[in-house]
């Protein structure tokens, strides 16, 4: 990689002080993706600042009847806590799925919000959760703050100090991995909220994280996989790559959302996602 | 540069270097722990798997200097505190779990690590197989690797209770 | 067997306690002082004029020792990389072979294709300057497909090769199989692609050149399968030092698979660099320049054509090949697709007349040459494929239309050129139907169907040509080498032992299966047997590891040295007991007189060797013998593979649910570890089956698959525990009986796995990699097609 200046934060004033300082800074949160990016010479900031050493940005609280992920928590926390796995199950199984368990130890959620890769799998999450992205000096809605392919509305030197949601009735996650990358090639993330059931599509759009009302209207009516049995979404917009066509991504949506389902009603995807009748295709 | 401190198997090491030099480069290069390996430029192959603070991580994704402060253990210090080799090693050696090597040492350390999260005896073959999702074997066909995981797991689990029994 | 440690004991490995603890030492673990790191300036482009090379903001930088480019190179007289192995086409004239420089002068034909070197004190320094060193392209229009290249107006790549084709080859009788094929009762057209493919051990390409401008000599420490091959071509073609100036060392190699047999720029370039610079220059591959440059493997696409008669026996084959080369010809690429593909078209069945038409051609990619199987899995697969279309359309069932067909007696000359020695092809298909209970395959259909998913079985019956090869015969059909092994075995005056051996051992456990053969023949424990290999300083003259001949060939050669050491141990051992030579045995590490209690320990004999104070008359002191072994003729290793999966038609994701594997290797010498080989090997040929491919953007020639993100690698939740067993007819051509296991389980698999899926989605209109997008389709497209019927 390119030369680049190493600064550890101990505190968010301290980071965005140290920004504030650099040509071309970047917050350097688990580095999962930053520094193979920046192996690969994709990447070249000036000034690397960490940020997993803020304790205000760590861990998962409760504030009334929200439930707050600091920003440096890593997926392998978020996966294996107490309250997330009981309130947010969904989210649980979503974190446990990103990566391996050694990307798990050091990624965290602050750094994958922020970074918005679209086939990263939290984005999802955030928009059926209908969280609150929090910064440094805002919090912003989750369906507002993701704006395009690795695009928030971030500004210059802002810090994704942590996420906020309240907990869903039900949630659930469907994953279909890209066979090399292994990151999402659809992820739906379904929540069963106060406010109806919201399904957010991830590594799958060109403009990246989306919702699929389609969905949300048939899961509203039944919430059940064989709700989605014939739901067909439009492939236009999708991304299409050697891994995988807009077509298939569409499809792969549906049987995911199915999949989302039957998690969040409490049964085992892995096994039970063919289940419902009536979707062999010959 | 910087000046990174760390402990790495036991040993309080301290060297200044470039801001962009990775952790794995750091144990190779700084200290000739040549265990740890380069097998991928994109965090997926998993040869360059270590231990920091106690948790299993990808040596190459890391900076030296994120690391300071941090105690490290790579393969040559994995039999620590045992007589000769870690169950870990030698399942894989009693099971074939390795044919050219490359990928072993972290291959090891995941294994490690998986029976650390888990806990000893309590993992089964599709476990194993899924929580290898980030060690890539061209060799083997993970059939022996995934043996001697769960045979170490379980000779973890029986000298675990062995010891407990000796402590009553 | 002797004690559970000699031939046929799954003995532990001997090498594994220095992999498990992080001892192995790799080419990158190399330091020598006052090293320095190169990194090579590669072309962007995948075709393009090269007009000239800017150092100068590279050369202002610190830490920069020098940039150094193609034009240099060829003024000092560095030869131009080279096949080697000629081919001529059928109307007989030699192959169209462009120019390889090992740094590009006027033209670079694929991404990746090295420029210049630059060295510096670190890789990071190394990798900055690269990034300054400017080059001037004008780019060509390229083309990636090996089809699409020779037709007309397509991208022309060397001037020595018109339309891009290297040669125009073929093999059997064409009219006769024509006029079979008119008179067959039932004639069965199949379109067989098989997808091109990375090698990618997990160790990636590595090299340390040292130049001691002292004595004049060179050293290399890399990653090669073969050092003294690499050492023979670097002197005798490429220039870079006479043999007795340059030693090559192959430490702890981390996999090979064919990609490190070939003597690559990079080494070439580092050690010259070396000479030039007065520094040692040490080079790693990244990964994704392993992919730019690690000779890919497969890439053919081809026709067949199989006449029936009306009992179903098979009257004739007819086979089309175009097989892409890439941009150059790599050392053996030309065998590959001809000597290594063609001549296994006969599989396992009694086919009397088959003919093959191969072209080969230039394309603006990776050089392809052997990658594990080498041409037998293309042979493999495009025959299991067409017998099992063939079943399919005739209506019966593809296990007994191979039954039908097989080969029952041996020897048996098949059309092309191959004589198969001996094999039992009924007892592995016996052995893997029972194995995974093939009769009642039905009723596990219709449970899949119950839970909403589809699953098929299917099968391949593999043979391939191992233990290559008798030196004469591969002479006549053009090798530059011969393909012969040697060994030295060293009996050390307190009795332990060397064994000196040219195969190379990056995996395949020789450290232990040859200490195998020792003990089994002397009877001393295995720790006082050590394995040498992989320094052409120290081992003869080898010709190294590939083709599953390390078996067949290498311990072949420590058999005669062995019967050598043997006869003269005995000589000293008659003379020291007092008795006669023809009575004396050896056994558990003793020398003994049959009959008798009379005994001799092994030390002592070997002490008396060396103290030579009393040896019989006229006998040199000392215990060291050395032996060359060429065989006689190929090995067959062959067997059936049966793969049942089940597919989840709502993603097309293919789950193999069992996998059985029964194999005819000869006789075994360490079952753990050739099971090992066939777990290894099933696992690429799954990997090529559902998950690997390398793909080029079609107009631009760029590598889409360069890493891990892109070109998918089978990881452990892609394969399931595989159930081998093994079916035994010792091979008759080597004194071991062996017939050789490493290439089988890829060689075999891709077959069983398709014919699997075809069966599971009732379409054939699967191509390798069956990704789950493409079997999506694949169903898709059978459901609308019977929609519209």
């Amino acid at each position: 990689m390119h030369q680049t200046q190493y600064h550890r934060a101990n505190s968010v004033e301290e980071a965005v002080n140290m920004a504030q300082g650099a040509s071309d800074p970047r917050y350097l949160s688990g580095g999962m993706t930053l520094l193979p990016t920046m192996k690969q010479r994709l990447a070249a900031p000036s000034d690397l600042i960490d940020l997993r050493h803020i304790d205000a940005m760590q861990g998962v609280s409760e504030e009334g009847d929200m439930i707050v992920i600091g920003g440096a928590t890593s997926h392998n926390d978020i996966a294996t806590n107490d309250i997330i796995q009981s309130k947010a199950p969904g989210l649980a199984y979503q974190a446990s799925h990103i990566g391996d368990p050694m990307v798990r130890h050091m990624g965290t959620i602050g750094g994958s919000v922020a970074n918005n890769d679209p086939a990263a799998c939290y984005p999802s999450a955030m928009i059926a959760l209908n969280a609150v992205i929090r910064t440094n000096n805002r919090e912003v809605a989750a369906e507002d703050f993701f704006t395009g392919l690795f695009d928030t509305v971030l500004d210059e030197g802002e810090i994704v100090t942590g996420v906020a949601f309240k907990a869903p009735e039900q949630s659930g996650y469907g994953k279909f991995p890209n066979p090399a990358s292994r990151y999402a090639m659809a992820g739906v993330f379904v929540a069963r909220t106060a406010d109806g059931v919201r399904v957010a599509v991830t590594g799958a759009g060109d403009d990246g994280v989306f919702r699929a009302t389609a969905l949300e209207e048939a899961l509203n009516d039944d919430f059940s996989a064989s709700a989605l049995d014939g739901k067909t979404i439009d492939s236009t917009g999708l991304m299409g790559d050697i891994h995988a066509s807009p077509e298939y991504r569409a499809a792969l949506i549906v049987a995911m959302a199915k999949r989302a389902v039957v998690l969040a009603n409490g049964g085992d995807p892995d096994t039970k996602a063919a289940t419902p009748a009536g979707t062999a295709a010959v | 540069m910087s000046e990174v401190t760390l402990v790495v198997n036991g040993r309080k090491v301290k060297r200044v270097v470039e801001d962009r030099t990775l952790l794995v480069h750091f144990l190779r290069d700084e200290l000739d722990l040549t265990g740890t390996h380069v097998g991928c430029d994109t965090a997926q192959c998993g040869t360059c798997v270590v231990q920091m603070d106690g948790k299993a991580v990808k040596s190459c994704s890391i900076l030296a200097a994120q690391a300071d402060g941090s105690e490290v253990v790579t393969i040559e210090a994995a039999d620590s505190g045992y007589d000769d080799l870690h169950p870990m090693q030698k399942a894989f050696k009693e099971y074939h779990g390795l044919q050219c090597g490359f990928c072993t040492p972290g291959m090891i350390m995941a294994g490690i690590d998986m029976v650390r999260r888990y806990g000893p005896g309590n993992l089964d073959e599709a476990t194993v197989r899924q929580n290898l999702e980030g060690n890539i074997c061209r060799c083997t066909g993970y059939h022996n690797i995934v043996k001697a995981i769960l045979a170490a797991s379980d000779e973890m689990a029986k000298s675990d209770t062995q010891l407990n029994e000796a402590a009553e | 067997m002797s004690e559970g440690q000699g031939i046929g004991a799954s003995v532990a490995r001997k090498e594994d306690k220095r992999f498990i603890t992080g001892l192995g030492r790799y080419t990158d673990d190399m330091k020598v002082p006052g090293m320095m790191h190169a990194a090579f300036v590669r072309s962007p482009h995948a075709h393009a004029k090269v007009n000239g090379v800017d150092k100068s903001a590279a050369l202002e930088m610190d830490g920069v020792i020098d940039v150094l480019i193609g034009p240099e190179l060829k003024a000092d007289g560095i030869g131009d990389l080279i096949c080697g192995w000629a081919v001529s086409s059928k109307d007989g004239s030699p192959m169209n072979m462009g120019a390889w420089s090992p740094l590009a002068t006027d033209t670079v034909r694929h991404v990746g294709n090295p420029v210049a070197i630059v060295v510096a004190e670190t890789r990071d320094i190394a990798l900055d300057a690269a990034e300054r060193v400017m080059v001037d392209y004008d780019p060509l229009p390229a083309v990636t497909d090996a089809v699409d290249a020779l037709s007309d107006g397509a991208p022309q790549l060397h001037p020595e090769a018109a339309n891009n084709l290297i040669f125009d080859w073929e093999i059997g009788e064409e009219q006769a199989t024509d006029d079979a094929l008119a008179g067959a009762a039932h004639v069965v057209e199949v379109d067989i692609r098989n997808n091109r493919l990375s090698p990618n051990p997990m160790e990636p390409r590595a090299a340390l050149g040292h130049y001691n401008k002292a004595e004049d000599h060179y050293t290399v420490w890399t990653t090669s399968q073969n050092p003294h091959v690499a050492r023979l071509v670097m002197s005798a073609f490429y220039n870079v030092a006479p043999e007795n100036k340059l030693r090559v060392i192959a430490p702890d190699v981390g996999g090979g698979f064919g990609a490190k047999i070939y003597i690559y720029p990079e080494e070439i370039v580092c050690l010259w660099a070396s000479k030039r610079t007065g520094v040692p220059v040490k080079w790693v591959a990244t990964r994704t320049e392993a992919f730019m440059t690690d000779a890919h493997g497969r890439d053919h696409t081809s026709t067949a054509k199989i006449g029936f008669d009306a009992d179903h026996k098979i009257v004739g084959l007819k086979v089309e090949t175009v097989a892409n080369l890439g941009a150059y010809m790599s050392l053996f690429s030309s065998a590959t697709p001809t000597y290594l593909y063609a001549t296994l078209l006969s599989g396992q069945y009694n086919i009397p007349n088959i003919h093959a038409n191969v072209k080969t051609v230039y394309t603006n990619t990776v050089p392809v040459d052997a990658y594990r199987g080498a041409g037998r899995p293309e042979a493999t697969y495009l025959v299991e494929r067409t017998m099992t279309q063939a079943a399919r359309q005739l209506g019966v069932d593809p296990a007994e239309l191979r039954r039908k067909n097989f080969i029952r007696e041996f020897p048996h000359q098949t059309p092309v050129i191959m004589n198969y020695d001996t094999g039992d092809f009924e007892a592995s298909l016996d052995a893997a139907t029972e194995a995974i209970d093939y009769k009642n395959f039905e009723s596990r259909r219709q449970e899949s169907r119950n839970r909403g998913k589809l699953r098929g079985i299917g099968m391949s019956c593999y043979i391939e040509a191992c233990g290559i090869a008798p030196s004469a015969a591969v002479g006549s059909l053009g090798a530059g080498v011969g393909l012969w092994e040697s060994a030295e075995v060293r009996v050390n005056a307190a009795g332990t032992i060397e064994v000196l051996t040219g195969s190379h051992s990056h995996g395949q456990g020789h450290e232990t299966t040859f200490a195998q053969l020792v003990h089994e023949r002397l009877g001393l424990p295995l720790d006082q047997v050590n394995i040498v290999h992989g320094d052409t300083d120290v081992v003869q003259m080898g010709m190294g590891t590939y083709g599953s001949r390390s078996g067949a060939v290498g311990m072949s050669a420590i058999v005669k040295a062995l019967d050598k050491v043997e006869a003269k141990a005995k000589k000293i051992a008659a003379h020291l007991l007092e008795a006669d030579e023809g009575d004396i045995e050896i056994e558990n590490g003793e020398l003994k007189v049959a009959g008798t209690d009379k005994t001799l320990p092994w030390f002592q004999m070997a002490l008396g060797a060396y103290t030579a104070h009393n040896l019989p008359d006229g006998l040199e002191p000392g215990l060291k013998e050395t032996a060359f072994y060429d065989p006689t003729n190929f090995t067959f290793p062959a067997g059936c593979y049966i793969c049942e999966v089940e597919i989840d038609p709502e993603t097309g994701k293919t789950e193999i649910l069992r996998f059985v594997a029964a194999d005819d290797f000869g006789n075994i010498i360490n079952p753990m570890i050739v099971e090992g080989q066939v777990h290894g090997g099933l696992t690429q040929g799954i990997g090529q089956a559902l998950l690997e491919g390398v793909h080029y953007d079609a107009d631009s020639g760029q590598l889409i698959t360069a890493s891990y993100m892109d070109y998918c690698m089978p990881r452990a939740d892609n394969v399931p525990m595989f159930e081998v067993s093994h079916q035994t007819t010792p091979c008759p051509g080597n004194p071991l009986g062996i017939k050789g296991c490493g290439e089988a389980g890829a060689i075999g698999s891709p077959p069983a796995v398709i014919n699997a899926i075809t069966d599971a989605i009732g379409t054939e209109a699967v191509t390798m990699p069956a990704t789950p997008m493409k079997v999506w389709q694949a169903i898709r497209g059978a459901a609308m097609a019977q929609a519209a019927e």
